[in-house]
């Protein structure tokens, strides 16, 4: 299929392709960070997260919308504050769902997922009555537009560099948090034995509910970020949900490296197989292989060795 | 093999009673044919519902992939039919005539090999326990011997439901694409589309879900589902004593996906179509609902569970179209808070008390007591 | 199938004249019923149709939850606005319409179910509804079984005919081939880049075109593309596009996919005021998602734009807005989707009668001079003959008209040479 091509274009298109891959990774890390916390460190199966997503998504159009109207000097750099507050509002959904719903829920994992996939109906339906059953169409200001011109033939766009920053700049925020300070301390220490953790003094209760809502809040920003490269509607989340969870499950369910060793795993495997073939074929194809490797390594990628 | 003295016990019995009078005498001389036939569209879900009581109240597996079982049997049936409704006669407008029109459509001219055998009803009525079942055995194989489950189980088999799928609409020469199989007309020259035909049909499926019931009963009392209950609850320890325990995982498993996929057959041939819509993920976890909002421990539970849960569907959506979702999902959570053991749990808590006190108070001995496995909330 | 429908269309039309002329007398001699002027009930409603001396009832078939409610919306709403604007001007043979609303939630199955107990049920006498041509697939064997009428609003793959719809919409070669013929001309365009979405209709679209663009036009399909539908990862086809470089790159994506498309296509780089797009898909609904900045510049190729200078549609749109708001948008079939109820209720007052084969027979011919985009007649399959127009996309989300066809196109839902 190359025999037409110049050399200098199939390099470039080597490039281009290369780095499609790489924004394909972005996505699928921002998606599976949020996830990779409430599944991985509480083991809550959360089938509303395409929602939570969403609902961030929503909230930087309402955003943008304000800034369109009653500020438009501002308007270049509304997507900022956008973020923060889809991380806000998210994350408080999250914690009120918690404090109603997942707390009663954690000695029966399986169940989560049966409430929180009632959550998520309820959540689109909420979307529908309150935004329309239509798509919306975030805004984006003029400076994220476009494409930075590398050669004739090489074009990085920008709201890909954009993306792929902020996943950078949020996955290294989640390790220092997980890793580094006091809180992560605590969580690790109640994801591997709650009751001795709370013997210890740790407030369980707290920090489940803190942790959840990050997960949450960590879904908004990266439903934020979507708006930038895909649609906004009442139930665009649930595009989500089954790559999402099964980039955390191939990663090993409780380590983030692993998360993001398997983010960039499928999404390399899949832009190089959509280059090839057609693109549903290429979506089975790397599905097919993702659940082949499951079953022979059933742990995913990365196991954190826990004594159950 | 150890069977108990009696099939049922005395409160099963009154499900069983009760359940055959509504489905064999009640609803067909209420409803109409119009109703009747949306009962039997519900009664294909109770099919896989029955699975899952085995495979995740009894043997704690939790499948979000039903819908991939039910969807093999579905497509086998319709894969018959719509040879039949595609003779030649019917096809002449066609470039090829005599092939499924979604075939023509699609630049196929002959039809491909895996379709040929589909002109044969016995081979179609193998296929359909065959195919799904095979299936079953391959997937539970590769995870149960390596043990995985749980959720990890549960995410897998999703994938496979989203695999197929996207399969399915891809390939949309051989299989019709994100349309299905639509306007199956006839089984053996006889035609399933009008009013008399439907109630026959509606009489057939209840008479196969009564012998599933039974199946299901049977495999309940006999040592193997006391096994697997045991395994739910101490999988390690059943392991110790020498039982392999993948192999009455993989056969829980393997049961579910042809109980899921006689239901799709029946859909395909009570709805006179199939599609892709019942494959995926979504109608996979539906499914898993209806069980758990039925009660995953009772087999009676689980089939009113489908009926019900479809019932208020219908009904919801048709007095509010815009706000129906809200109940639904409403209902799942309230379910899985309130009610762990759905409806049936109600009825044991609640109702049924009262009526044992009626019984025992009539008769000052009875000497009833529950042959049914331990009981109480599973845990994963 | 199409063969019975002819015949099916045949035989009614003789016994419908015969009938008409029969009931001409006894309605002059009817003493007059509640309603000024109305036909008595017996008379036009032979069938059991739910039929009152003052009220007719239709169902509204759409997916109001689920994927699909996004496209749809945009249909209830402008048959809603119809039946409005027919009560007030006094209903359909002196009868008001009351319609019965059911969801099919995205769900083909489901609108099989709702058709049947729109029938079945509420007797309803006509259904304005489906979207997708999965739900209409579902929908058909249920119409033909009971006898209903089906007013489709979409633009569709053609390949289908029957006696129990009217087709408001354009079928794949009255949409496309004009399109393709002009951007030919126009553009110098030889070769072209197909990308769609993975199911019937974008596949049936793109044999068409291709089929034109070798045999007719003959130029050269570089690439034919599709992706799953709800995808929102295009990179890999849009540099597969930067490769091949088209002349023109055609489109029939549906639904949020488009979003992902368009952000993607201009986030790499391609400016569309100088890479030709036609698009087949995008309607001015989609653009309300995609943004008008992303896709400024593309072409559209279908039968109806809001901004179209006609009286119509000069009191149509701020109708239209008037109930529904302001800031709703009208896309092409949002326009088809108005048309329904009116056809219907020109179709039942040109037989006299509710009953569905005089309907049916009584449909070809029937004309609408106060269409939205201008006068459109039904044709003998029950299809629409329309102008088909070009227009290209502005930066605030409209389209501007570039090119219409001098006359109406006719409908040939099986395009000889074309399979």
């Amino acid at each position: 299929m190359f025999g037409d091509y110049s050399l200098g274009d199939l390099g470039s298109i080597f490039v281009m392709q290369g780095f499609a891959g790489l924004i394909l990774f972005s996505v699928y890390v921002l998606m599976a960070l949020g996830l990779a916390i409430i599944f991985g460190q509480m083991g809550v199966i959360n089938m509303a997260h395409g929602e939570f997503m969403i609902l961030g998504a929503y909230v930087t159009w309402m955003t943008s919308s304000f800034f369109q109207s009653h500020l438009p000097s501002l308007f270049s750099g509304y997507f900022f504050l956008a973020m923060i507050l889809a991380f806000i509002a998210s994350g408080a959904l999250g914690m009120l769902v918690e404090w109603v719903l997942i707390r009663h829920l954690y000695k029966r994992p399986l169940d989560t997922l049966l409430a929180t996939w009632g959550l998520s109906l309820m959540l689109q339906q909420a979307y529908r009555s309150v935004f329309g059953a239509r798509e919306v169409g975030v805004e984006l200001p003029q400076w994220m537009l476009g494409s930075l011109h590398v050669s004739d033939s090489i074009e990085v766009p920008i709201n890909g560099v954009f993306v792929m920053c902020l996943t950078v700049l949020i996955t290294v925020g989640v390790a220092y948090v997980m890793y580094k300070s006091r809180w992560g301390r605590q969580v690790r220490a109640v994801v591997q034995n709650r009751i001795m953790a709370g013997a210890v003094g740790i407030n369980t209760e707290k920090v489940d509910r803190y942790t959840f809502g990050l997960g949450c809040g960590i879904a908004g920003v990266a439903g934020s970020a979507f708006t930038m490269i895909g649609s906004t509607g009442p139930t665009s989340g649930q595009l989500y949900i089954v790559d999402t969870f099964l980039v955390v499950v191939f990663g090993g369910a409780a380590s983030l490296l692993g998360t993001i060793a398997s983010a960039f795993s499928i999404s390399q495997t899949q832009s190089t197989f959509e280059f090839f073939m057609s693109g549903s074929m290429a979506k089975v194809l790397t599905l097919l292989a993702v659940v082949g490797i499951l079953m022979l390594r059933p742990q995913g990628l990365f196991a954190l060795k826990v004594r159950k | 093999m150890v069977i108990n003295s009696r099939f049922f016990n005395r409160s099963e019995l009154m499900g069983f009673i009760v359940l055959a009078a509504v489905l064999f005498v009640i609803l067909p001389l209420t409803l109409d044919v119009f109703r009747l036939n949306l009962v039997a569209k519900y009664l294909t879900y109770a099919f896989v519902a029955l699975g899952l009581v085995l495979c995740w109240g009894y043997g704690g597996i939790l499948s979000l992939g039903q819908g991939v079982f039910f969807g093999l049997g579905g497509y086998c049936m319709a894969m018959f039919l719509k040879l039949e409704a595609s003779s030649v006669e019917n096809t002449k407008i066609q470039s090829t005539p005599g092939i499924p029109d979604f075939m023509d459509w699609n630049q196929i001219t002959s039809l491909p090999l895996f379709w040929q055998p589909f002109h044969s009803l016995t081979f179609t009525i193998l296929a359909i326990i065959l195919v799904p079942g095979i299936f079953a055995l391959i997937i539970g194989t590769a995870m149960f011997k390596r043990r995985v489950g749980g959720t990890y189980f549960a995410i897998i088999t999703q994938a496979v439901a989203a695999i197929l799928t996207i399969l399915i609409v891809g390939q949309q020469g051989y299989t019709g694409g994100i349309n299905g199989m639509t306007d199956l007309r006839t089984l053996k020259g006889w035609d399933i589309r009008p009013d008399h035909a439907k109630v026959i049909l509606y009489f057939v499926e209840v008479v196969l879900l009564f012998a599933c019931i039974g199946i299901a009963q049977f495999i309940r009392l006999t040592k193997l589902g006391r096994i697997l209950v045991a395994m739910r609850e101490q999988e390690d320890r059943v392991r110790f004593s020498g039982y392999s325990v993948a192999n009455f995982k993989i056969f829980a498993f393997c049961m579910a996906a042809v109980f899921a996929a006689i239901g799709g057959a029946m859909f395909a041939l009570n709805v006179g179509f199939m599609s892709p819509s019942f494959v995926g993920i979504v109608p996979s976890i539906e499914m898993v609902i209806y069980t758990a909002v039925g009660g995953r421990m009772s087999i009676f539970g689980a089939i009113w569970g489908a009926i019900l849960v479809n019932f208020a569907k219908t009904s919801l959506s048709e007095s509010f179209p815009q706000l129906w979702l809200f109940g639904l999902g409403g209902l799942f959570i309230a379910v899985v808070l309130a009610f762990p053991n759905g409806l049936s749990g109600l009825w044991a808590d609640y109702i049924q008390p009262h009526i044992d006190r009626l019984f025992t108070s009539r008769k000052s001995k009875a000497g009833w007591k529950d042959n049914s496995v331990a009981d109480g909330a599973p845990a994963e | 199938m199409s063969d019975e429908a002819n015949k099916g269309l045949l035989s009614p039309l003789r016994r419908k004249l015969l009938m008409g002329m029969a009931a001409v007398p006894a309605i002059t001699m009817l003493p007059k019923a509640s309603f000024a002027q109305a036909p008595a009930t017996s008379a036009v409603n032979t069938t059991g149709l739910a039929v009152t001396d003052t009220e007719v009832t239709v169902g509204i078939l759409h997916s109001a939850t689920g994927t699909m409610a996004i496209s749809e919306t945009g249909s209830i709403e402008a048959e809603k606005l119809a039946i409005e604007q027919i009560n007030a001007m006094g209903g359909v043979l002196g009868r008001k319409i009351k319609f019965i609303q059911e969801d099919g939630a995205s769900d083909w199955p489901t609108f099989a179910e709702k058709a049947k107990k729109l029938l079945v049920n509420d007797k309803v006498a006509a259904i304005m509804g489906c979207w997708t041509s999965a739900s209409r697939k579902a929908v058909l064997p249920v119409m033909e079984q009971y006898n209903g009428m089906l007013y489709y609003p979409t633009f569709y793959e053609g390949l289908e005919q029957s006696k129990n719809v009217i087709y408001t919409g354009q079928e794949a070669t009255q949409q496309i081939l004009a399109g393709l013929n002009w951007i030919a001309k126009e553009k110098g365009a030889k070769s072209f880049f197909f990308i769609g979405s993975d199911y019937i209709w974008p596949r049936t679209s793109n044999k068409i075109a291709r089929k034109h663009v070798e045999n007719v036009l003959k130029g050269k399909v570089v690439g034919e593309e599709y992706y799953a539908l709800g995808s929102t990862q295009f990179n890999s086809v849009i540099n597969k596009i930067k490769l091949t470089k088209p002349d023109v790159i055609f489109t029939d994506v549906v639904g949020g996919s488009n979003v992902a498309f368009y952000k993607q296509l201009k986030a790499a780089g391609i400016d569309l005021s100088k890479q030709a797009l036609l698009t087949i898909s995008v309607t001015e609904d989609e653009i309300d998602g995609i943004g008008g900045e992303n896709i400024a510049g593309a072409y559209a190729c279908m039968k109806y734009f809001q901004s179209l200078d006609n009286p119509n549609n000069k009191t149509f749109v701020p109708a239209f807005k008037k109930m529904w708001g302001e800031k709703t948008v009208i896309g092409d079939v949002t326009q088809a989707a108005y048309l329904g109820p009116w056809l219907w209720k020109l179709t039942v007052e040109k037989a006299g009668s509710f009953d569905i084969d005089k309907i049916a027979a009584a449909s070809p011919g029937v004309e609408f001079k106060g269409a939205p985009e201008g006068y459109v007649r039904i044709h003998e399959n029950h299809h629409l003959w329309s102008k088909t127009r070009v227009g290209r996309a502005k930066l605030d989300g409209q389209f501007e008209l570039i090119y219409e066809t001098a006359d109406l196109v006719e409908p040939d839902p099986f395009p000889k040479g074309y399979q």
